[in-house]
C-alpha cells in the first residue's frame, strides 16, 4: 500500500493497467486505456504521465486487483474486443460514488458461504450492484450453485435475471427442471409414507427424525415456510437436549433465510437454556444468530456484545448463515457506533478473541484502530472504502448508513471533547469535509445536547461551554420557587373550590 | 314594631333615625327587610326620597330604595341619571352598612354595570367597580361577585392597567364558581392586554384545571386562549393534562378546540411556512373564535423560538446565516427579530452593524447585587407565607365534619392503616 513506484507500472500492459485502475485521475487512466493495445504506447504514455502516477496513492493490494483483472478479462473472452468493454465498464465505474477501485471480489465472498445463503447472497448483489458485469458474474455463480441443489423455484428466478444474457449455457433447463421435480415428488411421496409409518407405530425417535427429513426436503427444494413448520413440529417429539438443540439450530437457519428475526431470538434463547448439552461451536453459532436478531432489530450495542462474545471455533462452521468474516465486521462497526471509549478498548481491541475474527479483515481492524487513536481522517477513509461492499451485504445493507452516522457522530464529539476551543478550519480537515458541511453537522449535535459547546461562525471556532454551576442552581432555585409559589397557590384554589361544591350540596340537603 | 311605609316622609323619617348607632343600624335592617316587597312594589314613589337621605349617612335605607329604584327595566331617558345616583351612592356610602346587605349591594352594582353597557360608556364605571369591590370585600383573597363585571368593564373600556391592579391580589375564598371562572377567564385577557403573559398562562391554567362537574364555554374559550398563551410565552405546548384535572376537561376540552390543537402542533415541527398556510386556511375559524390577533402572535414568535434555539449553538451567526436558518427572508428583518427579542430581554447578543455579525452573549447577571439578594429574600419570605397557609388550610380540613364524613364513608373501600385515626362514620 502506499504511493505507486512508478518505475514498477511498466512490467506489462496488464499490470500497469491494473495499477492504474483505481486511479483517480480520469484524465490519465483514458489516455492510457486508449493507449493499451500497444504495449509501446503504452510505455510512452505511462512514462509521460509518471507525475500524475507519483500523486495517485492508491489503498490497494496488487494481487486481488490483479486477481480481479484475469478474472474480468477471462470472463469476457480475453480478446481485443474485452478491453473496450473494459474500458466501458471502467468508465461506469468511475461514474459510481464510491471512491474505492477495490471492487467487491465476488467469487472470493461466495466462497466464504455455502448452501442456501450463498445463493441468496449472490442474488442479492446481482440486485443491489448496478454494474453489469459484476451483476451477471453473481448470477453466473448463482445458477451453478443452484444447478448443484434442487431449487427449481429459485432456479427460474436467476434465469428470469439472467435473461439469456450469459450465453445458451445459462437458459431455462427444462430437462433439469422436470427431472429435479419428478424426483422431488417421488420423495416427498416416500418421506410421507415413512412418516405415516412411524405415526402408525408411535415410535417418537422415528417420527422426529421423519419430520425432520420433511423439512430438510422442504428446505432444499426452497419451501422456506414448510421448511419451518416441519422443524417446529419435531419439537414434541424431541427426548433430549441434543435434539431440542438441533430442533433450534434448524429453526434459526430457516427464520434466518425467511428474514423473521423475531423467531431466531426465541429460537435463540430456548436453545440457550440447555447450557450444559452445547458445545463451544453451537455457543458460537447461537451468538451469531442473536447478534443478527439484534442487528436487524437496530439494537446495535446487543448486537455487537454478542458478536464480540462469539467464540473463535467457530471458523468456517456457520457458512450456511454467516462467515467469521462477517462477524468481524459486523462486530466492528456496531461497537464503533455504539461503544464508548472504555468500552470499545476493553470489549474490542484488547478482546483475544475478536482479535482472530479482525485479522480476517484488516480494514476494519485498522479502522477500529485509528478510531481508538483518533485518527479519523483515516478511519473515515477505510469506511468509505468499506462502504460500496457493505451495501451489498444481505444483513447489513439497511444499517450501513445509520452506523455510518453513528460512527461519524461519535468520532466529531470524541474530537471536540478535550479541547475548550476547536479551529472548524483544521477539524474540516481531519474529518475531510467543508467547514459549512461541519457546522452543519455540529450544530444538529449541540442542538441535541450531544455536545456542550457553542460555534463562533464568524471566527470559525467551537467554544466548548462550561456549565456555570453557581448561575444554573440560582436559576433553577428561583425557578422551583416561582413554579412551587404558582403550584400552591392554583391548589389552594382548587380545595376551595371543592369545598365550595360540598358546602352548596350540604346546604341543599338541609 | 313595623315600619311605617305608608308614606316616603315616614319611611325618610325611620330611616334618618335609625341610622345611627350600630345597634339601630341592625333593627333598621330587619324593618327593611319586612317591608321590603312593599318598597320594591312602589318604587317609583320611594324614589323620590333618595334626594332626602344622605349616602353616607343612611347608606343602609339608601341601598334599599336606590335596589327597589333599579330592580325594574329603566327607561334609557333615565339610565344618565341613574348611573349618576349608583356611581355617588358607591362613592360615598359607608362600609359598615353596606356589609349587612351584601346581595342588594351586588345587584345595585350589576345594575350599575348593564346601564354604562348600555350607554356604551364602559369608562365610567371602571373606578366606581373597583371602590365597590374594596368596600364590599372582606380581605383581599376573598373573590366577590363584583370581580367579573369589573373586569369586563376594564376590558371594554381597554382600562388593562387598573385591572391589572386587582390581579395582583391572590384570591383563594371563592363564594360561586362562575364568578372564579369569569375572573379567571377575563383576568387572562387583561394581562394578555399588559403583555403578562406568565400570569395570563395561570389564569387560563386555573380555569382549565378547576373542578368542574360538566363543560362549560368559559373552560373552552380558556383553554384556546391557554393553547395560544403557551405558544406565544412558553414556545412549546403540551398536550397532556395535569392528572388534577377534571375528568370532563381532559375528555372533552381538546375536542372543542381542535384548530388549536393542530396549530401548536403544527408549531412544533418549526416549519413557519407550513405553520402560515395552516393559520391561512382555518383564518375564518380563528377569527370567530376572536383569536386571530393571538394566533398572528403565536406565527411570529415561532421566528423569535428559532431564533433563540440558535442562541445555544453559535457564539457568533450572520445576519445572513440567521435570517436562512430561521426562516426569515431578509438579514434586514432578522436584524429587527433579534433587536426585538434584546430590547425584551430575551435573549443576550450584540448586534455588529459593520459586517453584519451578531454577537451571543451568556446572560450577564451574577446573582450578587443587592437587589438580587432582596429579590431572593422576599422570595423566601412570601414561599413561607405561602407553605403557612398551607398547613393552616390543612388542618381546617382535617377538622372539617364534611371532609370527614366522606372520607369516614370511603373508608370500606381502601382499608389503609392510615385511615385507622379517621373515624369509622362521622354523624353529624
Amino acid at each position: 500500500m502506499g504511493p505507486i513506484n512508478p518505475s514498477n507500472t511498466i512490467v506489462s500492459p496488464t499490470s500497469g493497467w491494473r495499477r492504474l485502475k483505481s486511479c483517480r485521475d480520469q484524465s490519465t487512466l483514458h489516455r492510457v486505456l486508449d493507449g493499451a493495445t500497444d504495449d509501446r504506447k503504452l510505455r510512452n504514455e505511462t512514462l509521460s504521465c509518471k507525475e500524475t502516477l507519483r500523486n495517485c496513492a492508491i489503498m490497494e493490494t496488487e494481487e486481488e486487483a490483479s486477481g480481479q483483472m484475469t478474472d474480468e478479462i477471462y470472463a469476457n473472452g480475453g480478446d481485443g474486443e474485452a478491453l473496450s468493454q473494459q474500458q466501458q465498464q471502467q468508465q461506469q465505474q468511475q461514474r459510481r460514488p464510491i471512491i474505492s477501485g477495490e471492487q467487491l471480489d465476488i467469487e472470493a465472498y461466495a466462497a466464504l458461504y455455502t448452501d442456501r445463503t450463498k445463493i441468496s447472497r449472490l442474488i442479492f448483489i446481482a440486485d443491489k450492484c448496478d454494474n453489469v458485469s459484476m451483476q451477471l458474474e453473481a448470477l453466473r455463480m448463482a445458477y451453478d450453485e443452484i444447478k448443484k441443489g434442487e431449487n427449481t423455484q429459485l432456479f427460474r428466478e436467476v434465469v428470469q435475471k439472467i435473461d439469456g444474457r450469459l450465453g445458451p449455457n445459462y437458459g431455462p433447463d427444462s430437462g433439469w427442471m422436470d427431472a429435479v421435480d419428478r424426483r422431488a415428488e417421488q420423495r416427498k411421496e416416500k418421506l410421507e409414507n415413512e412418516l405415516n409409518a412411524y405415526r402408525t407405530n408411535l415410535i417418537k425417535e422415528s417420527i422426529r427424525m421423519g419430520y425432520n427429513d420433511f423439512g430438510e426436503f422442504y428446505y432444499t427444494h426452497g419451501a422456506l415456510g414448510d421448511a419451518f413448520k416441519n422443524y417446529v413440529r419435531t419439537r414434541d417429539y424431541c427426548t433430549t437436549a441434543k435434539h431440542i438443540i438441533h430442533m433450534c439450530l434448524n429453526a434459526i437457519l430457516v427464520s434466518i433465510e425467511m428474514g423473521q428475526f423475531a423467531h431466531v431470538t426465541s429460537y435463540v434463547s430456548k436453545a440457550e437454556q440447555n447450557k450444559n448439552d452445547l458445545d463451544p461451536i453451537t455457543i458460537a453459532k447461537l451468538q451469531c444468530a442473536a447478534g443478527l436478531a439484534h442487528l436487524e432489530a437496530k439494537k446495535y450495542k446487543h448486537a455487537a456484545r454478542k458478536f464480540l462474545e462469539t467464540a473463535p471455533e467457530l471458523g468456517n462452521n456457520y457458512s450456511e448463515v454467516i462467515a467469521a468474516q462477517d462477524v468481524a465486521t459486523y462486530g466492528g462497526l456496531c461497537a464503533l457506533a455504539s461503544f464508548d471509549r472504555a468500552e470499545l478498548k476493553a470489549k474490542v481491541i484488547d478482546n483475544i478473541n475478536f482479535r482472530n475474527f479482525l485479522e480476517l479483515v484488516p480494514e476494519v481492524r485498522e479502522l477500529i484502530h485509528d478510531f481508538y487513536s483518533s485518527h479519523y481522517a483515516s478511519c473515515l477513509d477505510y469506511l468509505g472504502n468499506l462502504k460500496a461492499n457493505l451495501l451489498l451485504d444481505i444483513h447489513l445493507h439497511d444499517h450501513v448508513e445509520m452506523l455510518y452516522t453513528q460512527i461519524r457522530n461519535k468520532a466529531l464529539i470524541q474530537y471536540t471533547h478535550p479541547f475548550v476551543s476547536v479551529d472548524l478550519n483544521m477539524m474540516a480537515n481531519a474529518f475531510k469535509t467543508t467547514v459549512a458541511g461541519l457546522q452543519k453537522e455540529l450544530e444538529a449535535l449541540i442542538t441535541d445536547n450531544q455536545i456542550q459547546a457553542r460555534i463562533d461562525s464568524h471566527n470559525k471556532i467551537l467554544y466548548a461551554r462550561h456549565a456555570d454551576q453557581r448561575k444554573a442552581t440560582f436559576q433553577r432555585v428561583l425557578q422551583t420557587g416561582v413554579e412551587f409559589d404558582r403550584d400552591v397557590r392554583a391548589m389552594l384554589l382548587r380545595a376551595n373550590l371543592i369545598k365550595h361544591d360540598y358546602n352548596l350540596k350540604a346546604s341543599r340537603k338541609i | 314594631m313595623n315600619l311605617n311605609v305608608n308614606s316616603v316622609d315616614s319611611l325618610v323619617a325611620e330611616i334618618q333615625g335609625l341610622s345611627g348607632s350600630s345597634q339601630d343600624v341592625n333593627h333598621l335592617n330587619s324593618l327593611l327587610k319586612q317591608s321590603e316587597d312593599v318598597i320594591r312594589s312602589q318604587a317609583a314613589t320611594f324614589a323620590s326620597c333618595l334626594t332626602r337621605l344622605d349616602p353616607s349617612l343612611h347608606s343602609l335605607g339608601y341601598l334599599y330604595v336606590l335596589e327597589a329604584c333599579t330592580a325594574g327595566p329603566i327607561p334609557e331617558a333615565q339610565a344618565n341619571e341613574l348611573v349618576l345616583s349608583v356611581v355617588r351612592f358607591i362613592d360615598m356610602c359607608s362600609v359598615e352598612q353596606i356589609r349587612l346587605v351584601p346581595d342588594k349591594f351586588i345587584s345595585v352594582c350589576k345594575r350599575l354595570h348593564e346601564q354604562v353597557m348600555v350607554l356604551g360608556a364602559p369608562m365610567r364605571a371602571v373606578a366606581p367597580l373597583l371602590t365597590a369591590i374594596r368596600k364590599i370585600q372582606l380581605s383581599s383573597e376573598h373573590l366577590t361577585p363584583l370581580h367579573p363585571d369589573f373586569l369586563q368593564v376594564c376590558l371594554s373600556a381597554k382600562c388593562y392597567k387598573i385591572g391589572y391592579s386587582i390581579l395582583e391580589d391572590d384570591v383563594l375564598e371563592v363564594d360561586q364558581p362562575r364568578d372564579f371562572f369569569l375572573y379567571c377567564y377575563y383576568g387572562g385577557m387583561i394581562c394578555i392586554g399588559q403583555k403578562r403573559l406568565a400570569k395570563a398562562l395561570e389564569l387560563f391554567h386555573n380555569v382549565v384545571t378547576a373542578p368542574m362537574s360538566s363543560m362549560n364555554a368559559i373552560a373552552v374559550e380558556a383553554y384556546k386562549k391557554y393553547i395560544l398563551v403557551s405558544l406565544i410565552h412558553l414556545r412549546q405546548f403540551s398536550a397532556s393534562f395535569p392528572k388534577y384535572t377534571s375528568s370532563v376537561a381532559q375528555r372533552n376540552l381538546k375536542n372543542f378546540s381542535q384548530p388549536y390543537i393542530e396549530l401548536a402542533n403544527s408549531y412544533s415541527t418549526g416549519n413557519i411556512s407550513e405553520l402560515e398556510a395552516f393559520v391561512q386556511a382555518n383564518q375564518e375559524k380563528f377569527e370567530n373564535g376572536n383569536n386571530l390577533g393571538l394566533v398572528k402572535q403565536v406565527v411570529s414568535s415561532m421566528y423569535k423560538r428559532n431564533i433563540q434555539r440558535l442562541t445555544q449553538t453559535y457564539l457568533t451567526l450572520s445576519l445572513q446565516d440567521i435570517a436562512n436558518t430561521a426562516q426569515i427572508n431578509t438579514p434586514k428583518e432578522a436584524e429587527m427579530h433579534v433587536l426585538e427579542m434584546i430590547e425584551d430581554g430575551e435573549i443576550y447578543a450584540t448586534i455588529n452593524q459593520k459586517d453584519g455579525m451578531v454577537r451571543f452573549l451568556e446572560d450577564p447577571e451574577q446573582y450578587k447585587t443587592c437587589e438580587m439578594i432582596e429579590h431572593i429574600d422576599s422570595s423566601i419570605q412570601r414561599i413561607m407565607k405561602l407553605s403557612k397557609k398551607l398547613t393552616t388550610m390543612d388542618e381546617s380540613m382535617s377538622c372539617d365534619p364534611l371532609y370527614l364524613s366522606k372520607v369516614g364513608r370511603e373508608r370500606q373501600r381502601y382499608d389503609f392503616d392510615d385511615f385507622d385515626s379517621v373515624p369509622q362514620k362521622f354523624n353529624l
